[in-house]
């Protein structure tokens, strides 16, 4: 049977599974919105600003193993996206964004709500396809699909203009099964002589670190991470990104490393004579300068599914390009298959040092203060959802202290914006997050700078009954800029105050929602508890935290991983 | 140091940009980019001569790998290869220095192939250094125009880029 379009672009949806969509209808995509109406089996969700839609179709992804799939209107709908789009590139969510244009013989014409999508989004997605024909749809989405979830995941727009989505213009609709592409063929499989010269570096380790990131949640291979660790005994650290991907309150686990990781985990990175690297790409701020990186030697073993996150900052010994779940699969199986095992006294001494390191607390803070600290708040979070929680972040100290302070267990339960650090993410994504997990405590981590970027979204949340805890640090400041500010710009704190901040009780009832706020140290425990109690209630909870306090540890921009503050009293 | 990198891409709208795109946006230099369908028409054939330390142009090779239009790329200086480029020059005629025009043409065996009571055409082809070599052995206040494609390159005998 010949479809129109917009039904094309529909039943494509349904044949991908799809079962929410997150969007925002405007003129050229009409036609789309008129067949949505007319079924059931995709459902949408409407947001209030094209960022939302985007951020939560990202929270959906990376809080479940789907794609998320966003739709918006052309023009400012799409440029409103780019923010969404570009989070979900850093972080390589896989994402369909179906956005509509201006009609093909428009395109050029500076059309009302015309722009760019292709070269806007160019370098912000991992393919963008423009579709000028009635008969292409299908396959394209199909495509689109297939290069968002496979390889290094990775958002993909697909920009249909509105006289191709029209009744006017129909084809036969059939959907691909599956599809090849002769230009993208993502490795699967790590080369095997390079697995075995691996697992021989390993053993022969006298000093061994594991450090993983995002590549092992994206790549479904926390499991495999963990059988992987626990079978060496060696000590593992997760970037921002990879929290989760090995359990927290494992003895073997060192915490965060980075720019605000733990003093063991940084140091242990720095001295370790056997690195292995895994789904993890050396950023800025993960390992400093890389200069002071490699004042120390040590050999580097790196497993990624993206070559050219290999030797783009630091050389690896060992590259080993594969899916990181088939790759550890492999190493495990390598190891298994030999009786050698690490050397035992030699691991026993490294494990000491590790301790030592570790007992300086570096988390520690100051637990008898009349104010509430930031960190006390993250801590009884984690207490009274027992650790089980979808929590969301915004960008800032807030979302550094969820990082250190709430131990993940699991892959998928930590969300937050890593490699672009888009403040407003937080609120949206817990929307996604909850909505393809309806019976979990969702909480956002955020702060009174970041809620306000997206804060529209409590409407939604509204409409659709998200009961998202809201768990505001608020400080009056921008704090991280604050932060800065004092360590080096001699404490002139430019535009990094908040006055005027609204009543955030207020604003949350306005909004159909239950406000608190909690102003003493003592009042934390029990308002977190009465809160999650309000099992179909969204919550804003708004913390009145200690203005001064800071993230510790801290490695300066430009410095070494050993290079650490400690506290005020390195100043 | 100077590479020719050779890609087979798909000849889609838009490829032309997401190359030139990803060199802006790492930053990567571009000396020049040439770029045509293959007898295959659903391909195209791009030459990109760059310039950057081993790890910078590793970084370009498997930056433009992962480009979803791209179908292969090779660095084809790692290897033996031919490497031409063709240049169109149009320079002012002149009586006296007509001749020693002519000769220099010869020379370097290129083809007058227009003239005109006022000028007249060169072309030649070669590497970029021949044309180089060219342009300095000619008195420069006599060339009204220069226009080189940028090189196109091959590699020789087996290395044969195709799907």
């Amino acid at each position: 049977m010949e479809l129109s379009g917009a039904e094309i672009v529909v039943r494509c949806l349904q044949e991908e599974g799809v079962e929410h969509v997150f969007g925002y209808p405007g003129g050229a995509v009409l036609y789309l919105y008129d067949e949505l109406f007319k079924q059931d089996k995709v459902k949408h969700i409407l947001v209030r600003h094209e960022q939302g839609a985007v951020h939560a179709a990202d929270g959906y992804a990376r809080s479940t193993d789907k794609v998320g799939v966003a739709l918006v209107t052309s023009g400012p709908g799409v440029t409103n996206a780019v923010t969404g789009i570009t989070t979900a590139y850093m972080d390589s969510i896989p994402l369909v964004v179906i956005a509509g244009q201006v009609p093909t013989y428009a395109i050029g014409e500076d059309a009302f709500q015309e722009c760019d999508t292709v070269g806007i989004t160019r370098p912000c997605v991992k393919h963008n396809f423009l579709v000028k024909d009635v008969k292409d749809i299908a396959l394209t989405i199909k495509k689109a699909f297939y290069i968002a979830a496979t390889g290094r995941p990775g958002p993909v727009v697909v920009d249909i203009p509105k006289d191709i989505t029209a009744p006017t213009q129909k084809a036969e609709f059939k959907y691909p099964q599956s599809i090849t592409m002769r230009s993208y063929n993502p490795v699967v499989k790590g080369d095997s002589g390079q697995i075995k010269k691996a697992a021989q570096i390993l053993l022969a380790a006298r000093r061994p670190m594991v450090y993983a990131g995002g590549g092992v949640i994206q790549g479904r291979a926390a499991s495999e991470l963990t059988e992987f660790v626990r079978s060496l005994g060696f000590p593992c650290t997760n970037t921002l990104m990879g929290l989760g991907g090995y359990p927290a309150t494992d003895q073997q686990f060192v915490g965060m490393l980075g720019m605000h990781g733990t003093y063991e985990a940084n140091m242990a990175m720095q001295h370790c004579d056997v690195l292995l690297a895994v789904g993890a790409r050396f950023d800025d701020r993960v390992i400093g300068n890389p200069k002071h990186f490699f004042q120390e030697p040590r050999t580097i073993i790196h497993i990624d599914i993206d070559p050219s996150s290999i030797a783009k900052r630091v050389k690896a010994d060992v590259p080993i390009v594969g899916d990181v779940r088939e790759v550890l699969g492999d190493l495990i199986q390598q190891l298994k298959a030999t009786k050698e095992k690490p050397d035992p006294i030699a691991l026993n001494q490294w494990w000491a040092q590790i301790e030592q390191w570790r007992g300086r607390d570096c988390l520690k803070y100051d637990r008898t203060s009349k104010l509430i600290k930031p960190q006390h708040v993250v801590e009884a979070l984690y207490e009274v959802t027992k650790g089980d929680a979808f929590v969301t972040s915004d960008v800032g100290q807030h979302q550094m202290w969820a990082a250190q302070y709430y131990k993940f267990d699991k892959p998928r339960r930590w969300i937050n914006s890593g490699g672009l650090g888009t403040m407003g993410f937080g609120l949206p994504a817990a929307m996604g997050v909850r909505l393809a997990n309806p019976t979990a405590d969702v909480a956002c981590i955020t702060g009174e700078g970041s809620i306000q970027m997206c804060i529209q979204e409590l409407s939604t949340c509204k409409q659709y009954h998200f009961p998202i805890k809201i768990v505001n640090l608020n400080n009056r400041y921008l704090g991280m800029v604050r932060q800065w500010q004092q360590i080096d710009y001699s404490s002139r704190y430019s535009e990094s105050y908040m006055d005027a901040l609204p009543d955030f009780i207020r604003l949350a009832e306005a909004y159909g929602h239950v406000g608190m706020r909690i102003e003493k140290p003592a009042d934390v425990e029990p308002a977190l508890q009465e809160a999650f109690k309000l099992k179909d209630r969204l919550v804003f909870m708004d913390f009145i935290t200690d203005q001064t306090e800071n993230v510790w540890p801290m490695v300066k921009a430009g410095k070494g991983l050993s290079e650490m503050l400690l506290g005020s009293e390195d100043l | 140091m100077r590479h020719i990198i050779s890609i087979l891409l798909e000849n889609e709208a838009g490829a032309l940009s997401r190359v030139a795109g990803l060199f802006s946006a790492r930053g990567y230099n571009i000396e020049s980019l040439t770029v045509a369908p293959t007898e295959d028409f659903s391909m195209s054939r791009m030459t990109i001569v760059t310039s950057g330390s081993d790890d910078i142009i590793e970084q370009i090779t498997k930056q433009l790998n992962k480009l979803i239009d791209v179908i292969k790329v090779i660095d084809l200086s790692e290897g033996e290869h031919i490497e031409r480029e063709l240049m169109l020059v149009k320079v002012r005629e002149t009586g006296r220095d007509r001749a020693e025009m002519k000769r220099v043409t010869d020379i370097f065996h290129g083809r007058i192939i227009d003239v005109t009571d006022k000028d007249y055409t060169i072309e030649l082809t070669g590497t970029g250094a021949k044309l180089d070599a060219f342009l300095s052995a000619i008195d420069h206040s006599m060339i009204l125009e220069t226009v080189r494609t940028g090189a196109s390159g091959v590699g020789r005998g087996d290395r044969i880029l195709r799907i």
